[in-house]
């Protein structure tokens, strides 16, 4: 499932950031647009490898800037920046509990914008800011926060689906067998 | 903690970031159109699907109704062609006049209508991808527009697409003349993050009388809008910088928000 897996994390984060250009409902109604590779990043980073982590790092960042007025790559180490650590710490998180994913997406989608503002402020880039973006921060969070149970669920569906499935397991173990039968004479 | 393979992720992934970052603005220019091209076929599925819902439409829209939006068009384009008799005269009559002054003859605008496929999917930047690109003659700078006025500027141009960059972007500044008697001169500036409609006309001269409602055209300085583009109306004014400029915001005339199609002039002729 592996290779399925990251293959499949790939092609969403392709989506993702195809529907985050073309599709302009969450601007219209709420004044931004959510972005869902932080929500994707945090499923990665919990249920894959490293490798899988920096790709998705790397590809979505790229996807992303290619679409956007932002410097080719600068959205690739805020990702990592989100994904890495909790790849390093997951034995940690309770991952399965729908609250801890809605934590995970809020930090990770408030994050991730923050730190790429602050890196094309730092690259002397004059991004369209103001008192506005806070709202449009908080829009952003909150869209992570819904969007990462979603995907956990998609995901965790995906994985049911297509993936093999683990053994059942019975209660029945002949080495454990009590023999009831009487001793003839 | 940290495994050999986190320690080659990070190092792998830094790499590619301080690489990408410091390759120079024309191969990146090249590189992110490239890479913009893998969503070429998705494009294509959109707009297949935007367009199902109006073919549906049309095939159950009654014919009584269609010859009657014909006849209603027919009425608009007599209207239209006595009109266009009446501004070339005028156009001729402006020619012979610029003659007699010995100043440059004004050739008439040569526009390509272009279809907006993409925005900009970060909430910090204002652009727009649009269906025009090299093979349809499209260059860097060169002025978008709607029939309502001024949308921005072509900022990058690839094989089939381009970007552009809208007025209430950081990156396009436009200088603008409010019509009033004095002709005030400013500079559109963006408004804010959430302001889809306004944008700022700042460095105006201190002592501007300006009024809600005055219009708002390009100046034709600056060297990349012509002169004469709608640009908006004024709003409010306010004194900036300790009364150095008056600065005011300007409500948008093309609605920014909705645009579906786009004109682009490929001969501005500047001042």
């Amino acid at each position: 499932m592996n290779v399925l897996q990251t293959i499949l994390i790939l092609a969403a984060a392709f989506l993702a950031v195809f529907a985050e250009a073309a599709f302009q409902l969450p601007r219209q109604c709420f004044g931004a647009q959510v972005d869902l590779l932080p929500a994707l990043m945090i499923y990665a980073a919990l249920n894959t490898s490293i490798v899988t982590v920096s790709l998705l790092a790397a590809l979505g960042g790229l996807w992303f800037d290619a679409l956007s007025a932002n410097p080719l790559g600068i959205s690739i180490l805020p990702l990592f920046a989100v994904g890495f650590p909790i790849c390093l710490r997951r034995d940690l998180i309770l991952r399965d509990l729908p609250f801890a994913q809605v934590i995970l997406g809020a930090a990770a989608s408030a994050l991730v914008p923050a730190l790429t503002v602050l890196l094309l402020l730092t690259g002397g880039q004059q991004p369209l800011l103001g008192w506005g973006s806070f709202w449009q921060w908080l829009v952003m969070a909150a869209g992570g926060a819904v969007a990462t149970p979603v995907i956990f669920a998609l995901f965790d569906w995906c994985q049911h689906a297509l993936g093999y499935q683990p053994q059942t397991e019975t209660s029945f173990r002949p080495d454990r067998e009590i023999r009831r039968d009487r001793k003839l004479n | 903690m940290f495994k050999r393979k986190h320690y080659f992720a990070l190092g792998a992934v830094t790499l590619v970031t301080v690489l990408l970052l410091s390759l120079p603005s024309r191969a990146v220019s090249h590189l992110k159109l490239a890479i913009g091209g893998l969503f070429l076929p998705l494009f294509g599925a959109v707009s297949t699907a935007r367009q199902l819902p109006v073919r549906a439409a049309d095939t159950i829209l009654p014919r009584s109704e269609l010859l009657q939006e014909v006849e209603t068009l027919q009425r608009e384009n007599q209207r239209l062609e006595v009109q266009n008799l009446q501004t070339t005269a005028t156009a001729r009559e402006n020619d012979q006049l610029r003659v007699l002054l010995g100043w440059q003859q004004q050739q008439p605008w040569k526009l390509k209508l272009a279809s907006v496929v993409l925005r900009d999917p970060a909430n910090w930047w204002r652009t727009i991808q649009i269906d025009l690109g090299k093979r349809d003659g499209l260059v860097e700078n060169l002025p978008v527009l709607t029939s309502d006025g001024l949308v921005g500027r072509v900022s990058s141009v690839g094989l089939t697409r381009s970007q552009v960059v809208l007025v209430e972007d950081p990156s396009c500044r436009v200088s603008a003349q409010v019509l009033n008697p004095a002709h005030d001169l400013g500079v559109i500036s963006p408004g804010g993050p959430l302001e889809n409609s306004l944008v700022d006309l700042a460095y105006l001269s201190g002592n501007a009388t300006l009024k809600p409602g005055q219009e708002v055209v390009t100046s034709g300085e600056g060297g990349i809008f012509p002169a004469g583009i709608p640009v908006g109306q004024i709003v409010d004014s306010r004194q900036a910088e300790f009364g150095l400029y008056t600065e005011a915001r300007v409500k948008l005339s093309a609605n920014l928000g909705a645009l579906d199609q786009v004109w682009v002039l490929l001969n501005p002729q500047l001042n």
